[in-house]
């Protein structure tokens, strides 16, 4: 935070580097597909290792410019994780919502990147999928019966649903953890996550370049991403990257 | 028995001196004596005109029509070729195939069902057969579609677990996967593994590495050995994933481990492999890599480009384009193993996961053909040739290309930790190939796609061929259009070239060349030290026409040598 706004710059620029942990098949892919070029991909193939992107977002006050490992979750590669989650300033632990042991998977990376992660991660659980039961009114969702509560033929969507929403959350906040429901297939939420973590990582750790990550803010991290949108404060950010102002096409947050 | 004469030198030509018709019954497998035949196969100049007008050369490469020419007629000089002509020398599964090619309609099969099934099967042979439900009620139905497959492929452990299976869940053919078990055991308890039978018109390939038994079941007509050569790919691919060492360590500590769960993941690639095998491969039935054509200044730039930015962690670097090598940089002391490449395109290729994935990618992967005890690490990132690609300026100035126009960038390192150092490798890669011009030239090249047969020798007779070059294990042909169009098309042309392939390669087969006619094709293997050159005409060519032609091809690939292949390649 030593830095404060150049005049020159509109907006402050920093990257953050960010993980995609959880079990096989949950869509961590088909999250980053969607948040990095709004698509779907119904047959999406898995992960082999590990893939690198990255996408800005542009907060109020500042870019944030993903760097993002989709990791692969099929167990032989879970060995490699910690190479991946190392320097991450924030990690997105994906379960699906219609497969009980995939929440089961991510308490395990939750717990293994609070043993293992740097200090100040922000960590955000989802459970992805919410398409597939109808009663979360993941009104975007092609099944049409509009938002709110489950009309009467609703019996097998709700079947569809393993992980209850008040379960998971109970979880998150015990945790300290973002939390949000999402579709990757819709899009119901996705650029939300992402734009809540944008707006979590403490300042302290947003140092712009490449290496940022060593930073660590300290515990104080997730608390501040609880409350969410508090982007505003940012106009101490530090901007490396300066020439980058040329807005993508956005990340839609 | 009388023999072709060996070739004793390396000959760029074929003088068509000998050539004898037996009947069908002889099929590649003996000679009669020869009667001599006399073909002249004398070019003009100005019949390369035109290709060589239509290429980018600029006549820098060091072969050169002018240069060539000259020395065309000394080397034409009494080579013994034997010919054998087959009427009809054909499997059950050509003749449906060819059967199809001339009808409309491939539902209309009334008349002969038989010649009829297995076009039709083809065109269904990739689709899933969907799960066997609860109640098993379908299980009748899906197991007269998983019969009706053309070829199956199944991966046991010695133990008789099901590894895997290209089509049916375990549920539907674990009847099946017991008797073959049954069968393998029976003979390698009896000390005499069995090896292959056959079954109606289904020939049975069993292939037996380390702790797996891979079976291969095939009515496409494929020779025992060209059946093992896919078996070896398959396990090639297990390896890949697993290395030799654990996968060993698994089973030693588990006689009755189950192996599905740690390929996980690796079914698609494996998928890959065996729907390319039905498909046909050239690149398989050759044991070879296809490059992409560039003039050798262009390539000789691309090497040094490479070798400029090579960083310290850097073991091989590719640059694939479409399937098709662009450039290669390695060290010295370890060349690149075609079964590890092919491992490598099919990864990338086929399977859809990195292709698709839009991004970057680090894949741990074990190339057996280097070193099939370790993981090596791969970094891959794709460009599209005919969009504007973001972050690194990789633009594109002109519309469509086909669907074949992904260019990778592929780097390969001992380096776990690698990533962003081969990042930065290929960062820089980029920015100088576009800068020298080569990006543009690559670019053009594979929108360019292969040339046509008529292309490459105006006016010939040809319609399609293989050449492959022994000493660079490398391989080259033309477009399948117009002649072979479409997925049955193809695979007949496939089989044309597997059964000429196996006429020149089989245990028994002595020939150097090969003639064969059939209803709607002819075709001539010819083999030397130095080439194996396939060729396909058209019905009632002339064995003297079809020679022609593959002289002429011979005499393309003189000239083009340092473009279609790449010689050498990058060396540190
Ligand atoms: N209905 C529905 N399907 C989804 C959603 N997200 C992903 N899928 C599907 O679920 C499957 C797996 O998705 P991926 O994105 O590949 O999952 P992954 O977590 O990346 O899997 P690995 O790479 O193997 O770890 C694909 O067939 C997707 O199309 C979703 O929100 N709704
Ligand atoms: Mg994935």
């Amino acid at each position: 935070m030593a830095d404060s706004t150049q005049a020159s710059a509109p907006k402050p620029s920093s990257s953050v580097k960010l993980v995609l942990l959880g079990e096989a098949a949950v869509g961590k892919s088909s999250l980053v597909l969607r948040f990095v070029n709004n698509d779907f991909h119904p047959n999406k193939e898995p992960t082999i290792g590990a893939a690198f992107l990255t996408q800005k977002c542009h907060l109020p006050a500042r870019i944030i410019k993903f760097e993002i490992w989709d990791t692969a979750g099929q167990e032989r590669f879970a060995s490699l994780a910690p190479m991946y989650y190392r320097n991450a300033q924030a990690a997105l632990v994906v379960y699906d919502v219609t497969k009980a042991s995939s929440l089961v998977k991510a308490k395990h990376w939750v717990a293994e990147l609070q043993r293992q992660a740097s200090p100040g991660i922000v960590i955000a659980l989802v459970g992805n999928k919410v398409d597939l039961c109808e009663e979360d009114g993941a009104g975007t969702s092609g099944e049409g019966a509009g938002e709110g509560e489950a009309g009467g033929e609703d019996d097998d969507d709700a079947v569809a649903r393993k992980v209850g929403f008040k379960e998971a959350k109970a979880y998150a906040d015990e945790e300290s953890l973002l939390f949000f429901e999402t579709s990757a297939k819709t899009g119901h939420n996705v650029s939300e996550v992402f734009t809540a973590i944008a707006n979590a990582i403490p300042e302290a750790s947003l140092k712009g370049a490449r290496g940022a990550g060593a930073a660590a803010g300290g515990g104080g991290a997730t608390q501040a991403a609880i409350s969410g949108g508090a982007g505003q404060e940012s106009s101490r950010v530090n901007l490396t990257a300066k020439g980058d102002g040329k807005a993508q096409e956005g990340c839609a947050c | 028995m009388s023999r072709p004469q060996l070739l004793s030198q390396p000959t760029t030509a074929l003088t068509l001196a000998d050539v004898h018709t037996q009947s069908r019954k002889e099929i590649g497998s003996r000679l009669s004596s020869p009667n001599s035949r006399n073909v002249s196969r004398r070019q003009s100049v100005t019949q390369f005109g035109r290709f060589l007008g239509t290429s980018e050369s600029g006549g820098e490469d060091s072969a050169s029509l002018k240069s060539y020419a000259p020395t065309l007629d000394a080397r034409l000089d009494g080579e013994s070729m034997l010919g054998d002509v087959a009427e009809d020398t054909v499997t059950p599964a050509w003749r449906a195939l060819s059967a199809q090619i001339e009808r409309d309609n491939p539902f209309d099969v009334a008349i002969a069902p038989e010649d009829d099934i297995i076009s039709w099967q083809l065109q269904h042979e990739f689709e899933d057969l969907g799960f066997v439900q609860r109640d098993g009620s379908n299980e009748e139905e899906l197991l007269e579609l998983w019969k009706a497959k053309l070829k199956h492929f199944f991966i046991l452990s010695a133990s008789g677990k099901p590894i895997y299976s290209r089509h049916g869940d375990d549920k539907l053919i674990s009847h099946y996967i017991g008797v073959v078990q049954t069968v393998i055991s029976f003979y390698q308890g009896a000390k005499d593994p069995l090896k292959g039978f056959t079954a109606g018109d289904v020939r049975f390939v069993m292939l037996s590495r380390g702790p797996l038994n891979l079976v291969a079941i095939s009515r496409l007509g494929e020779s025992d050995s060209q059946l093992r050569t896919q078996l070896e790919s398959l396990y090639m691919q297990i390896l890949s994933t697993l290395t030799l060492p654990s996968m060993e360590k698994m089973f030693s500590n588990r006689p009755s481990t189950d192996l599905r769960r740690p390929l996980q993941g690796t079914e698609q690639l494996l998928d890959g492999l065996a729907d390319g095998f039905t498909r046909g491969s050239p690149s398989t039935l050759l044991s070879a890599l296809e490059c992409l054509r560039l003039r050798k200044t262009h390539r000789s730039a691309i090497n040094d480009t490479l070798l400029n930015v090579r960083s310290p962690n850097l073991l091989y670097g590719l640059i694939v384009a479409a399937g098709r090598l662009v450039s290669v940089v390695r060290p010295k002391k370890h060349s690149l193993h075609p079964g590890d490449l092919h491992l490598i395109f099919n990864m990338l290729f086929e399977a859809d996961s990195v292709k698709a994935g839009g991004g970057e990618n680090w894949i741990p992967l074990c190339l057996p053909g280097f070193n099939n005890t370790g993981f090596l690490y791969m970094y891959v990132s794709f460009f599209s040739t005919n969009t504007t690609d973001d972050t690194q300026g990789v633009h594109e100035r002109t519309a469509t290309a086909g669907k074949d126009d992904e260019l990778a960038i592929v780097l390969i390192s001992a380096n776990k930790e690698g990533f962003f150092e081969l990042r930065k490798m290929r960062n820089a890669l980029v920015k100088q190939l576009e800068k020298n011009g080569s990006m543009g030239i690559i670019k053009t090249a594979i929108r360019k796609g292969h040339a046509t047969c008529s292309d490459i020798v105006p006016g010939t007779v040809l319609r399609h061929f293989l050449y492959k070059s022994r000493g660079n294990v490398q391989f080259t042909m033309p477009s399948f259009e117009p002649h072979f169009h479409g997925m049955v098309a193809r695979r007949k042309v496939m089989t044309l070239y597997a059964q000429l392939h196996e006429s020149i390669h089989s245990r028994t087969a002595h020939l150097k060349v090969q003639h064969c006619v059939a209803k709607d094709a002819t075709a001539l293997a010819w083999e030397t030290p130095l080439f194996e050159l396939y060729c396909v005409g058209g019905p009632l060519v002339t064995r003297a026409a079809l020679a022609q032609g593959a002289n002429r091809i011979v005499q393309w690939i003189k000239r083009e040598e340092e473009r279609v292949f790449i010689i050498g390649g990058a060396v540190f």
